[in-house]
C-alpha cells in the first residue's frame, strides 16, 4: 500500500487535537525549557564568587586591612564576621557555613617590614575542590595588589622581591582535591530523589488510570492509612540504594569514610521520608501518570542544580540560593558530605535536619488535604 | 455459586436496627452546570432487590456512587443502612458491598491475594478461612495463584461479587454487574442474588436487560436524571396505559415509516419478523392498522422503557454522556 496523505493527515490532526486537551503536558513543554534557561543561564555559575570567609586576625595594621580589602573587592571572596575566633571559625568550616578561614599570625606586619616574608594560613573546605581551586588561583593576585599598593617608597625594596610574604593553603576534608569525594555521597540523594519521587508519585495515579481507585476509595481505608501505606515499600528500596552507593562510593571509588554509620541511615531514613512525601503529594495532584512523571521531573530538576550537587551552592546568585534553600536535596548533600567527609555529629547536623523535617510535615499533610476521598 | 453461609439469625440479628436498606429524598448531583441527578428519592426494603433502569447517561452509576459515599450529593437527604448518607459515609463503606461497573480489583494480583486484600483492609476475623471459602464456593481453589489479569469477563464479575460479599454485606450496590456476562453465568448470578435476598439482603442492581429487570422485586427507572417510573414491573406496564399491537407480514420497515406519521402510532418497535406498535388510544390505533396484519398483545416492559425514553427526551430535550 502507498503512502496516502489522508490517512496521514487523520493521524497528524488526532495528534494535534489530543495535545489541545492535555493542558498540563503543554504546559511543561513551554515551562520547562525556560525554567532551564533560567537555571543554567542565570543561576548556574562554575566560576563561584563570594565564597564565604572567615578571617582570624591577630594583627592589625595598614597592610592586613588592605589584604582584606582587595579580598573583598576580587569578588571571589565574601567575608563573615560572624566568626573572629579560632574555635568558632573551625567549627563554623567544620558545618559548612564557610568555606575558608583566613589566619593572621601576631606579627605579620612586623616580619613583613623585616623583609622576612611572613606567611598567612588560608583553610579551605576542599569537600569540593572545583569551587576551592577557582578562589585560590585568585588569592596570588591579591597578594600582589596589596604589594603594589602599601609597599611604596623605601618599601619598594620589598615589593622588588617577588612575594613579600607567603600565603600558605591547607586543603582540609580533601587534601588532594579528588572531584569523586564530592560527587559520590552527593549522588546518593540525587539518586534517591529521582527513584523515590517517582515511584511514589505514580502509586496513586496508576490507582486512578486503572479504575482501581473506585474499589480502593469504597473501601473503609482511611487517606493517611492508603498514603503511608503506599509508600512504605519504597523505604526499603531507598535504604537499599543508600547501601549500594555508600559500598560503592568506599570500595569502588575509595570516598573515606570519617563519620558515624549510624548518623548516616538516620539522614538517609529522613531524606528517603521528605522524597516519599513530596512524591505521594505529587500523587494526589496528578490527574495522571504522564502529569505525575513531568512534575516529578519539575521538582528534580531545580533539585540537581540548585542544591550544591553539580554546581558551587554559594557560587549562585542569592535567589537561588533561596530557591536551593528549600529544596531537600540541599540539605542532604550538606548532611551527608559533612557526615562522610567530616564526621560532623548530630549537633552539627542540626541545622540541616530540621528543614527536613518541616518539609516531611508540610507535605504528608498536604498530600492528605489534596487527596481526594470520593470521586466528585 | 454460594456465598451466602451464614446462619438466616445472625442475618436478622444485624438487620433489626433500620426500617429500609436504602432511604434516600431528594438527592441532586450537578457536574458543573450538568445536573446530573434530580431529586431522586428511593427506598429498597429489606431482603428487596431493586433493578434500576435507564438510558446510558442517565445518572444510575451517579446515584449508586451517591449511595456509597464515592460522591457527595449537592442536596437531599437520607440513610443506608441507618447511617445518614452525607455524614456517616465510613460506616456505609464498610457495612455495604459495592461492585464498580468496570472490573476494579487489581488485575496484578492474582486471585487469592485481591480477596486476602479485601479480607485485610474490612478486617474479617477469620481471614484464611473466609478467603478459602470464597475461593471454593466460586470453583477458583486450584486456579488461586493466576492473576486477575488472567480471567476472562464473567469469572472477573464472579471474582468481583466473591470480593464483595466475603464480609457478608447487607446491602449490595451492583453497577451493572452483568454486562458481558453470557447468559448461563447470568443466570446463575441472578439465582445467588434471590438467594441472599431471601437472607434477608438488600440489592440495588442497574442492568440493561429486561430479563433482569423482570426478576427484580421492584424497578426504578431513570432517565435523565429523573425518576419517572417506581414499583413492580406489573405496575410500571400498567400505568403507562399503553395499548400494544403486533403486526406481521412483509416490508415492515416501510408500513413502520408509514404509519408513524399517524398521531395516534406513538412508538413502533421491530422486534425480529414482527412490529409492536403502541399508544394510548386503542381505537385509534385499530383504524390505522385495519389494512394490515395485527392482533392486540399485552404491553412488555421493553415496550414500556422505550416508551418512556422517548417521552423523556421529547420533555427534557437535553443528553449527555457522564
Amino acid at each position: 500500500m502507498s503512502f496516502s496523505l489522508n490517512r496521514w493527515w487523520a493521524i497528524v490532526l488526532k495528534e494535534f487535537l489530543q495535545l489541545k486537551r492535555d493542558r498540563v503536558t503543554f504546559a511543561m513543554m513551554v515551562v520547562l525549557p525556560i525554567i532551564q534557561l533560567a537555571l543554567f543561564g542565570f543561576a548556574i555559575n562554575t566560576d563561584p564568587k563570594h565564597l564565604p570567609i572567615a578571617i582570624v586576625s591577630y594583627d592589625e595594621s595598614d597592610f592586613t586591612r588592605t589584604i582584606l580589602s582587595s579580598m573583598q573587592t576580587s569578588d571571589y571572596f565574601a567575608i563573615n564576621t560572624d566568626y573572629t575566633t579560632a574555635d568558632e571559625a573551625q567549627a563554623a568550616l567544620k558545618k559548612g557555613e564557610i568555606q575558608f578561614i583566613l589566619t593572621i599570625p601576631s606579627d605579620f606586619t612586623k616580619k613583613l617590614l623585616r623583609g622576612e616574608k611572613p606567611s598567612i594560613l588560608l583553610e579551605a573546605d576542599a569537600t569540593d575542590p572545583v569551587t576551592v581551586s577557582v578562589a585560590l588561583a585568585s588569592i596570588d593576585g591579591i597578594a600582589q595588589q596589596v604589594a603594589k599598593k602599601d609597599l611604596v617608597g623605601s618599601l619598594s625594596t620589598l615589593w622588588s622581591q617577588k612575594n613579600p610574604f607567603e600565603i600558605r593553603v591547607h586543603r582540609l576534608y580533601n587534601p588532594n582535591s579528588i572531584n569523586q569525594y564530592n560527587i559520590i555521597p552527593g549522588l546518593m540523594g540525587t539518586v534517591m530523589t529521582m527513584t523515590l519521587t517517582m515511584m511514589t508519585a505514580l502509586a496513586i495515579t496508576r490507582e486512578r488510570e486503572r479504575g482501581t481507585m473506585e474499589n480502593l476509595l469504597a473501601t473503609p481505608a482511611r487517606p493517611l492509612e492508603i498514603m503511608t501505606g503506599k509508600i512504605i515499600p519504597y523505604v526499603f528500596i531507598g535504604l537499599v540504594q543508600a547501601s549500594l552507593i555508600l559500598f560503592a562510593s568506599h570500595f569502588v571509588f575509595g570516598v573515606p569514610f570519617n563519620g558515624s554509620i549510624v548518623l548516616v541511615y538516620t539522614v538517609a531514613l529522613l531524606f528517603i521520608a521528605v522524597n516519599l512525601t513530596i512524591g505521594i503529594t505529587i500523587s494526589s495532584l496528578a490527574q495522571n501518570m504522564l502529569q505525575a512523571l513531568q512534575l516529578t521531573i519539575f521538582y528534580f530538576l531545580p533539585s540537581i542544580l540548585l542544591s550544591g550537587f553539580m554546581f558551587p551552592f554559594y557560587g549562585m546568585p542569592v535567589w537561588a540560593q533561596h530557591i536551593g534553600e528549600i529544596l531537600p536535596l540541599t540539605y542532604f548533600n550538606r548532611l551527608i558530605r559533612g557526615i562522610i567527609l567530616k564526621d560532623n555529629d548530630l549537633a552539627m547536623l542540626w541545622p540541616n535536619i530540621w528543614p527536613l523535617l518541616i518539609i516531611a510535615v508540610v507535605m504528608m499533610t498536604l498530600a492528605v488535604k489534596f487527596y481526594k476521598k470520593t470521586l466528585d | 455459586m454460594h456465598l451466602c453461609s451464614i446462619p438466616d439469625s445472625l442475618w436478622k440479628l444485624h438487620l433489626s436496627t433500620y426500617e429500609n436498606a436504602i432511604d434516600v429524598r431528594g438527592l441532586n448531583k450537578y457536574f458543573g452546570d450538568k445536573h446530573v441527578v434530580k431529586d431522586l428519592s428511593l427506598q429498597v426494603g429489606r431482603g428487596e432487590i431493586l433493578g434500576f433502569l435507564g438510558p446510558n447517561g442517565s445518572g444510575k452509576t451517579t446515584a449508586i456512587r451517591m449511595l456509597c459515599g464515592l460522591l457527595t450529593p449537592d442536596s437531599g437527604e437520607g440513610h443506608c443502612l441507618g447511617y445518614d448518607i452525607t455524614t456517616q459515609s465510613d460506616a456505609i463503606k464498610r457495612e455495604a458491598g459495592y461492585m464498580t461497573q468496570k472490573f476494579s480489583y487489581w488485575e496484578d494480583l492474582s486471585i487469592r491475594e485481591n480477596l486476602d486484600f479485601v479480607a485485610r483492609v474490612y478486617e474479617l476475623a477469620n481471614r484464611k478461612h473466609v478467603v478459602d471459602e470464597a475461593l471454593e464456593t466460586l470453583g477458583l481453589t486450584s486456579r488461586s495463584s493466576q492473576l486477575a489479569r488472567s480471567l476472562s469477563g464473567g469469572w472477573k464479575q464472579r471474582l468481583a461479587l466473591a470480593a464483595c460479599m466475603l464480609r457478608h454485606p447487607k446491602l449490595l450496590l451492583l453497577d451493572e454487574p452483568t454486562a458481558g456476562v453470557d447468559p448461563n453465568a447470568r443466570r446463575d448470578f441472578w439465582e445467588e442474588l434471590h438467594e441472599l435476598a431471601s437472607k434477608g439482603v438488600s440489592v440495588l442492581i442497574s442492568t440493561h436487560y429486561m430479563d433482569e429487570a423482570e426478576r427484580c422485586h421492584k424497578l426504578a427507572y431513570i432517565a435523565y436524571g429523573n425518576l419517572l417510573a417506581k414499583g413492580s414491573a406489573q405496575s410500571i406496564i400498567e400505568e403507562q396505559k399503553l395499548f400494544t399491537y403486533e403486526v406481521t407480514g412483509e416490508r415492515l420497515m416501510e408500513i413502520s415509516k408509514v404509519i408513524e406519521k399517524d398521531p395516534a402510532i406513538e412508538q413502533t418497535v421491530i422486534f425480529g419478523s414482527t412490529l409492536h406498535v403502541s399508544g394510548k388510544n386503542s381505537e385509534a390505533i385499530e383504524e390505522v392498522l385495519k389494512t394490515q396484519q395485527f392482533k392486540s398483545i399485552p404491553t412488555s416492559l421493553e415496550d414500556v422503557f422505550i416508551y418512556l425514553m422517548k417521552h423523556t427526551r421529547d420533555n427534557y430535550g437535553e443528553s449527555y454522556e457522564l
